[in-house]
């Protein structure tokens, strides 16, 4: 019984890996240089160039957008170990992800828990399709890390609900289909009690946005307002007052996914990257505290990488690997930001280059500047090391 | 390969746990130490060999267990947390490694069964300076008719007070490493011990003169480095498990204290500070869990990468305890740096784990040199 399903499982890799290489195009394998190199799908869709059409299209195909997700979903109904090997051999030849979605990442868990089978069918397929960009309305001008003290409001209008407020830092709101929100609809009950989990399409009458500008030149994330907007009441998700959650289990994911878990995409080692630009003495980096900055980062990096792996064989056995979201986000971000400030140290000016010919550094500073806000996004470090401090370790408030 | 325990492994950990808790908790450590700095418990080393700790890492032609170093790894973690002495290290991961990769079969089939069934004992003398360096050996062993004349000074022999024999790392005429097994006995040899900050006893030996037989080496030409090398690595990463479980208990201990211990009104694992610190902590500690077991794998699948996960083993535990211990200290204020308190034991071992087979800067340097930088 065993032996068959590993030689099953064998052939599968081997089919994955042929079929990957025949079909994923060269400059799809290349590393991605800022977000903007993804694909982000949507209503509308526009492809930055050939390749990453066919790549998305193909994998479309494939039914690989989402290849873990039940096939009635549009998903391609991989087991875990079939796609645990998908993901080593994307990661093996550097394949980029067809797309970049917070439905894939964020949303899609939080549905398949907490949807109706309806709710599901109505938009988990659109998801696995690319056909809806979402973002995610979470965070107000007074309830940052202090998230349950949202304001907008959703009042309860008997056939929809009718929102008014506004949110802040909504990445790519002004480009986004649809937004999964926080609203308050108990302004009585205490503060985590009153909060409701909504769906609203982004061209409602009455939601508008406004770009903000951020340190690295570029503005991904919005103001966003709501004004006297409809929703139709089936766009609850879950239980009226019970948004929250919700909220903490789709946070979960999206902790994960910035702390870097599931990450496909292949990154240069900073020493080679070192080699090339500094001086070296006796075969090594001259400089002997750069040395051992560097090395401290690929120690890290590289046992960061195994604890991935570890808590996942682990989460495999039954262990929750939920409450070890923060860990990750915590660990991955802190990680992210001292390898791009060491990528900036590496490249001595040349990393601090803004406006040049030089699209290469150009793009390095604005990575670098983009760096500061990961310790920020998705709950800040020392938000998350409150939740390891409270949830992990047992200790008191 | 996945990254957790099996089945087999699981029971061998929770059966070393159940075993050191009644049989050689850190109080056990203290009375050794008080009674004149005791090497080990008679008894307890008896009982370890019948739980068949000293046979888990032989192969079975030796009527070893061919268990593997991530069970013994195991057991070194529990040992570890308990801050356990015995010679378990000193004679199974450095003697028996060094004869497990040696291809001298009747030194082999002499010593591995005695080493097994804890009747004999073999210690590892390397060091020569006050600090880890594998490549500068002075020790000569020059060739006789009919063996080698062993000439030079050791230092940091762990257990090198009760053992029956040595392997002695030394350099030959053909100007490369040897390892060859030296009876503690000989003529020509005299032993001193030094206590250090762990209440351990360590040998400093004079070999003058000493005559062995060409039979006793155990490597052959131009291998010495080789298997000098691994049992090196062996030897980092089962010392990174050990550091594991006393990281495990000390941070243990004092998340337990933040619980319970109140001031201003307070338990202090309120304070955010706090907190916050011992949240780093963990984190830390979850990245240890993953080198250590990887690291313990590698050794029992041959990795091509073993030299490199030995030094992040080494360097990231090395690194992780210092912290950990001192924080342990300081978490527990005024009774922390108090001998009435457990605490300070684990710093204080932790000192010289740090610095046995390589400290941090040693393997993180090798670290970079391994990928070339
Ligand atoms: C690049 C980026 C993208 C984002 N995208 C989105 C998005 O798409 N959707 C969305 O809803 N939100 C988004 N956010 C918002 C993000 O979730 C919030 O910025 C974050 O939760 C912090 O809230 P704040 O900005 O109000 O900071 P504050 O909460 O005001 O924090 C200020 C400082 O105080 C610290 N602090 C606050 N409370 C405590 C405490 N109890 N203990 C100790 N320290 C504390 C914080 O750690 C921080 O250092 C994004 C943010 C960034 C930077």
């Amino acid at each position: 019984m065993e032996t068959t399903m590993k030689t099953a499982l064998e052939d599968f890799r081997l089919e994955t890996r042929q079929w990957l290489e025949e079909n994923c195009p060269a400059s799809m394998r290349t590393p991605v240089k800022d977000s903007g190199d993804f694909f982000w799908g949507g209503r509308n869709a526009t492809f930055q160039h050939e390749d990453q059409k066919i790549w998305f299209e193909r994998m479309l195909k494939k039914k690989w957008i989402v290849p873990y997700w039940d096939t009635k979903y549009g998903g391609g109904g991989l087991s875990d170990a079939e796609n645990n090997i998908l993901t080593q051999e994307m990661t093996r030849l550097g394949c980029r992800k067809p797309i970049f979605s917070f439905g894939i990442s964020m949303l899609g868990p939080a549905l398949h828990k907490f949807a109706t089978e309806e709710q599901k069918m109505r938009f988990l397929p659109e998801i696995t399709a690319g056909k809806t960009w979402w973002c995610q309305g979470y965070s107000e001008p007074n309830a940052g890390s202090d998230l349950a003290g949202l304001q907008t409001k959703a009042e309860d209008m008997g056939d929809h609900y009718l929102i008014n407020g506004s949110k802040v830092w909504t990445s790519y709101a002004d480009k986004s289909d649809w937004i999964f929100c926080l609203v308050r609809t108990d302004f009585d009950a205490p503060k985590h009690n009153g909060i409701s989990f909504l769906l609203i399409d982004m061209a409602s009458v009455g939601v508008s946005t406004r770009p903000i500008k951020l340190i690295s030149g570029k503005s991904p994330f919005c103001e966003t307002f709501f004004d006297n907007v409809k929703v139709p009441k089936e766009n609850l998700i879950g239980t009226l007052n019970e948004g929250w959650t919700i909220a903490k289990y789709l946070l979960t994911h999206e902790r994960q996914m910035i702390g870097g878990v599931g990450e496909t995409d292949v990154r240069r080692e900073l020493h080679e990257i070192a080699k090339e630009s500094l001086p070296l003495k006796d075969g090594v980096l001259a400089d002997a505290v750069l040395r051992s900055e560097i090395a401290v980062q690929g120690m890290n990096d590289s046992i960061f990488e195994m604890t991935i792996q570890r808590i996942m064989d682990e989460a495999k056995t039954g262990v929750n690997a939920g409450a070890l979201s923060s860990f990750f986000k915590y660990y991955g971000t802190e990680q992210n930001v001292s390898r791009m400030e060491l990528m900036t140290a590496i490249t001595g000016s040349d990393g601090l280059v803004w406006e040049s010919e030089n699209e290469d550094a150009k793009v390095q500073t604005r990575l670098f500047c983009r760096s500061k806000g990961n310790t920020i996004e998705g709950g800040t470090s020392e938000i998350q090391l409150g939740i390891i401090a409270k949830r992990i370790l047992n200790l008191p408030s | 390969m996945a990254l957790i325990l099996n089945e087999e492994q699981k029971m061998l950990k929770d059966s070393a746990n159940e075993f050191l808790a009644i049989n050689a908790p850190v109080e056990q450590f203290r009375t050794l130490r008080d009674n004149n700095y005791q090497p080990f418990d008679q008894d307890l080393w008896k009982a370890i060999v019948e739980m068949g700790w000293t046979a888990l890492t032989f192969p079975e032609e030796y009527n070893g267990l061919n268990f593997g170093f991530v069970g013994l790894g195991q057991v070194m973690e529990e040992m570890g947390k308990n801050l356990t002495k015995a010679p378990l290290f000193s004679s199974i991961v450095l003697g028996g490694t060094s004869l497990i990769h040696s291809t001298n079969n009747a030194l082999k089939e002499s010593w591995i069964p005695a080493l097994m069934d804890g009747t004999k004992r073999l210690a590892f003398a390397l060091d020569e300076q006050s600090y880890f360096d594998p490549t500068s050996i002075a020790t000569t062993a020059l060739k006789t008719a009919n063996g080698f004349i062993i000439n030079g000074r050791k230092k940091m022999v762990i257990d090198g007070g009760s053992a029956d024999a040595f392997i002695v790392v030394a350099k030959t005429e053909e100007n490369e490493l040897g390892l060859f097994l030296v009876d503690a006995d000989s003529n020509g040899i005299t032993s001193t011990t030094e206590v250090l900050l762990d209440a351990g006893t360590y040998a400093q030996i004079e070999f003058n003169d000493v005559t062995i037989d060409a039979s006793d080496r155990l490597s052959e030409i131009e291998e010495g480095n080789e298997l000098l090398n691994k049992i090196n690595n062996t030897a980092a990463i089962c010392l990174a498990a050990e550091m594991l479980g006393m990281i495990t208990a000390a941070y243990g201990q004092t998340i337990a204290y933040l619980q319970e211990r109140q001031q201003f009104g307070k338990r202090i694992g309120s304070y955010q500070a706090l907190q916050h610190r011992a949240a780093k902590l963990f984190c830390e500690i979850e990245l240890c869990k993953s080198i250590v077991l990887k690291a313990l794998q590698a050794l029992d699948e041959g990795t091509t990468n073993l030299d490199e996960l030995a030094s992040l083993a080494k360097a990231k535990l090395g690194e992780t305890l210092k912290i950990v211990s001192n924080e342990a200290m300081q978490m527990h204020g005024g009774i922390g740096v108090t001998d009435d308190v457990n605490i300070g034991f684990y710093f204080k071992r932790a000192r010289v784990a740090q610095r046995l087979f390589g400290d941090y800067n040693y393997h993180l340097d090798r670290y970079a040199r391994l990928n070339d930088y």
